[in-house]
């Protein structure tokens, strides 16, 4: 009997439930960002509590990766302010970076598994490296985040062996073994065939369902009506309309909302 | 044939030919993995240094590097023997070479490695050395074992400072007892067979140890 | 002893790097030719054409250039023939430069699209207009930034025919550093001289590289 088998870990929480229930964990001020002369968020004032499920809807160009994006300092921006768990998000000092990105996991459209490791090795990589995790522990805890996607006998596999939504939950285990506060998800299903999208969907899921703050940039909206407890429409680097899904599918404000959401059909 | 019977001469050549060759692999490697890292990442004053020593070596023959390290450098005080000048030629040209083709394979990394690598919250150097180089390094290593065996025949040319390797020991052969052409056809089948073993051990020792499961 | 200027170490170095220079052309034109004519017997896909074809190219590839030139030397007074330096060095470079142009240019023509070959035999074309009209058009267009940048490996793989004697700059350079006590001015000299021939032909050859990349773009 292998040692994954033999410990009951398939039923254990991915993501630690936070206790402090109510406290943004995400705090964006006037946040404004340009490339050259051109504003793509023009001033965004977003606050995220522990917990929360967040989608982030809107037409390409309306700002929506280029925010979720900042949260975690790829990119950088001009003005405002973003904290997260109270760290504020300093460009210039690596160590508040380091400080930030310890709590915020971040998963991408086209995956990006380091290509010369093994499944377990991509899981293991930066635990071993940033939080210098003991080497056994760390094959433990990759193991069974490893189980929890589903995945727990590709192991061993290179990436290049995995199809598109094996990737993408590789990539998901991947972020979860730093235990981030936060998942940023940047259009993570689309770059998968439709029939792949769904094993993609359920791990997250399941994440949102065990307490996990999410944001996710995503263009499934039957996915966004079903998880997300506030749904942000973008428009023009603006927050342009937010609320319940049942209030912004339901009964959108705004005739951009409107025009956008008749547009997907 | 009587050039055979100079065969442990013949042998102490080629051993002295690989081993120069293994001496520069190695450090050119790393001198050029440092030069690529400086002209793709480095500051500019690193970049600008690491360009101009690909340039200069890149452009300028073999042979005169060595003579400028061997012939040249003395008259500045710095006096080396045979082997260190040839160690030192070869290393600094496979350097350059290598260099340039180590950044080929580092500015291929697809961006959203390196994001991803950033968002795990990884160093710059964690994420150089185990994120963009290992598949950069397995990319260009075609390209390598070449250059590694282009230096490796290029060395022939160490026998010119009396360096006692493969060329010089053919060329002491033929002129102990003058049968030039057949002495010069065994040390140019040796370095056939040096070549053609190089690249299949360095394809093979990049597939066990350098790119394995 | 007579005294030398730096303008007498340049001038005559420059006076020698016209053999160079020479020695470059004739290398990379008859090269050019022979390396043309290994292509199309390739290209004829026979058998026995491409196995001789392919074991010239690996020799050429696989030994020192140093060690063909000696061969080269020494082997044409084995015939009899009393030869000299600039003509021995010149077949060794010729030969030499031929065996990587055709296995330079054959990677250019491998990455013609199959489908190119097939809608040419389609429409009944000749083996001859075939290659003339289809596919060496389009592989020239991709051959020419490599050859230029090939151009650069002849032109310092002419420095080895000074061990065989023949008068170069290289050999120029010996035979000066040896009557200057000179030697580390004139190696850099004879390095500058060799950097100014061979950057200007990198450049190049890197700009048509980069025009390439765009117009496939």
């Amino acid at each position: 009997m292998s040692l994954a088998a033999e410990q009951t870990t398939a039923n254990a929480p991915l993501a630690t439930p936070h206790t402090n229930v109510g406290a943004p964990i995400v705090r964006i001020t006037a946040l404004r960002k340009s490339y050259g002369s051109n504003e793509v968020l023009k001033g965004i004032d977003l606050d995220v509590k522990r917990g929360e499920v967040i989608a982030i809807i809107g037409k390409s160009g309306s700002g929506k990766s280029t925010l979720l994006r900042c949260i975690n300092g790829l990119e950088v921006f001009q003005e405002g302010s973003l904290t997260v768990d109270s760290k504020p998000l300093i460009h210039e000092s690596a160590m508040a970076m380091r400080e930030l990105r310890l709590r915020v996991g971040m998963i991408f459209q086209s995956f990006n598994l380091f290509p010369h490791l093994s499944v377990g090795r991509n899981v293991m990589l930066a635990p071993q490296l940033v939080k210098k995790k003991e080497t056994q522990a760390n094959t433990e805890r990759a193991r069974q985040l490893l189980d929890r996607v589903g995945l727990a006998e590709k192991f061993d596999a290179m990436p290049d062996q995995l199809s598109g939504g094996q990737q993408q939950r590789v990539a998901i285990a991947r972020a979860l073994a730093m235990d981030p506060a936060v998942l940023l998800c940047d259009e993570i299903t689309s770059a998968l065939d439709p029939e792949l999208v769904g094993e993609v969907l359920r791990v997250v899921e399941s994440l949102a369902n065990e307490g996990m703050t999410l944001l996710m940039v995503t263009h499934e909206m039957n996915f966004a009506r079903k998880v997300a407890d506030r749904v942000i429409f973008m428009h023009q680097g603006r927050v342009h309309e937010a609320g319940s899904p049942e209030e912004l599918f339901g009964n959108p404000q705004t005739a951009e909302l409107k025009q956008f959401l008749s547009s997907l059909h | 044939m009587p050039i055979l019977e100079q065969w442990p001469a013949l042998l102490k050549g080629a051993a002295l030919t690989v081993g120069l060759t293994a001496a520069a692999t190695f450090i050119g490697t790393l001198l050029a993995v440092s030069c690529a890292w400086s002209r793709v990442y480095g500051p500019l004053l690193f970049r600008w240094v690491a360009g101009a020593y690909v340039e200069a070596i890149r452009n300028t023959p073999f042979i005169i590097q060595l003579f400028f390290l061997f012939f040249g450098l003395p008259a500045a005080g710095v006096k080396l023997s045979p082997l260190t000048a040839s160690v030192i030629a070869m290393v600094v040209n496979l350097g350059a070479y290598a260099a340039e083709i180590i950044r080929a394979g580092i500015e291929a990394t697809p961006r959203g490695q390196i994001e991803a690598a950033q968002s795990l919250a990884m160093n710059h150097a964690q994420i150089f050395l185990r994120v963009i180089l290992p598949p950069a390094l397995k990319k260009v290593w075609p390209a390598l074992v070449s250059q590694v065996t282009i230096v490796m025949l290029g060395s022939a040319v160490c026998g010119q400072i009396s360096t006692e390797e493969l060329s010089f020991a053919t060329n002491l052969i033929q002129s102990r007892n003058f049968r030039a052409f057949e002495a010069y056809i065994i040390g140019t089948a040796m370095y056939l067979v040096l070549a053609i073993a190089l690249r299949h051990f360095l394809t093979w020792f990049g597939r066990r140890f350098l790119f394995g499961r | 002893m007579i005294e030398f200027s730096l303008w007498d170490i340049f001038s005559n170095l420059l006076l020698a790097a016209r053999w160079t220079v020479a020695l470059s052309l004739v290398a990379f034109i008859g090269g050019g030719l022979i390396g043309l004519t290994l292509l199309v017997l390739r290209l004829t896909g026979k058998p026995v054409l491409v196995r001789s074809i392919n074991t010239y190219t690996q020799i050429f590839q696989g030994t020192p250039l140093l060690m063909q030139l000696f061969l080269l030397y020494f082997g044409i007074g084995l015939l009899g023939i009393d030869t000299s330096a600039w003509v021995s060095a010149s077949i060794a470079l010729t030969l030499y430069t031929s065996a990587y142009l055709a296995e330079i240019w054959r990677g250019c023509v491998e990455s013609i699209p199959r489908g190119q070959w097939e809608a040419s035999k389609s429409l009944a074309m000749s083996f001859g207009q075939l290659l003339t009209h289809v596919i060496l058009p389009q592989a020239l267009k991709i051959a020419v930034p490599p050859t230029v940048g090939f151009l650069v490996q002849v032109v310092k793989g002419t420095a080895l025919a000074s061990v065989v004697g023949f008068v170069e700059l290289t050999k120029a350079g010996g035979m000066i550093a040896n009557v200057t006590f000179a030697p580390l001015l004139v190696y850099s000299c004879v390095a500058l001289v060799y950097f100014a021939l061979c950057f200007p032909i990198s450049l190049y050859a890197r700009f048509l590289e980069r025009k390439l990349h765009v117009a496939r773009r």
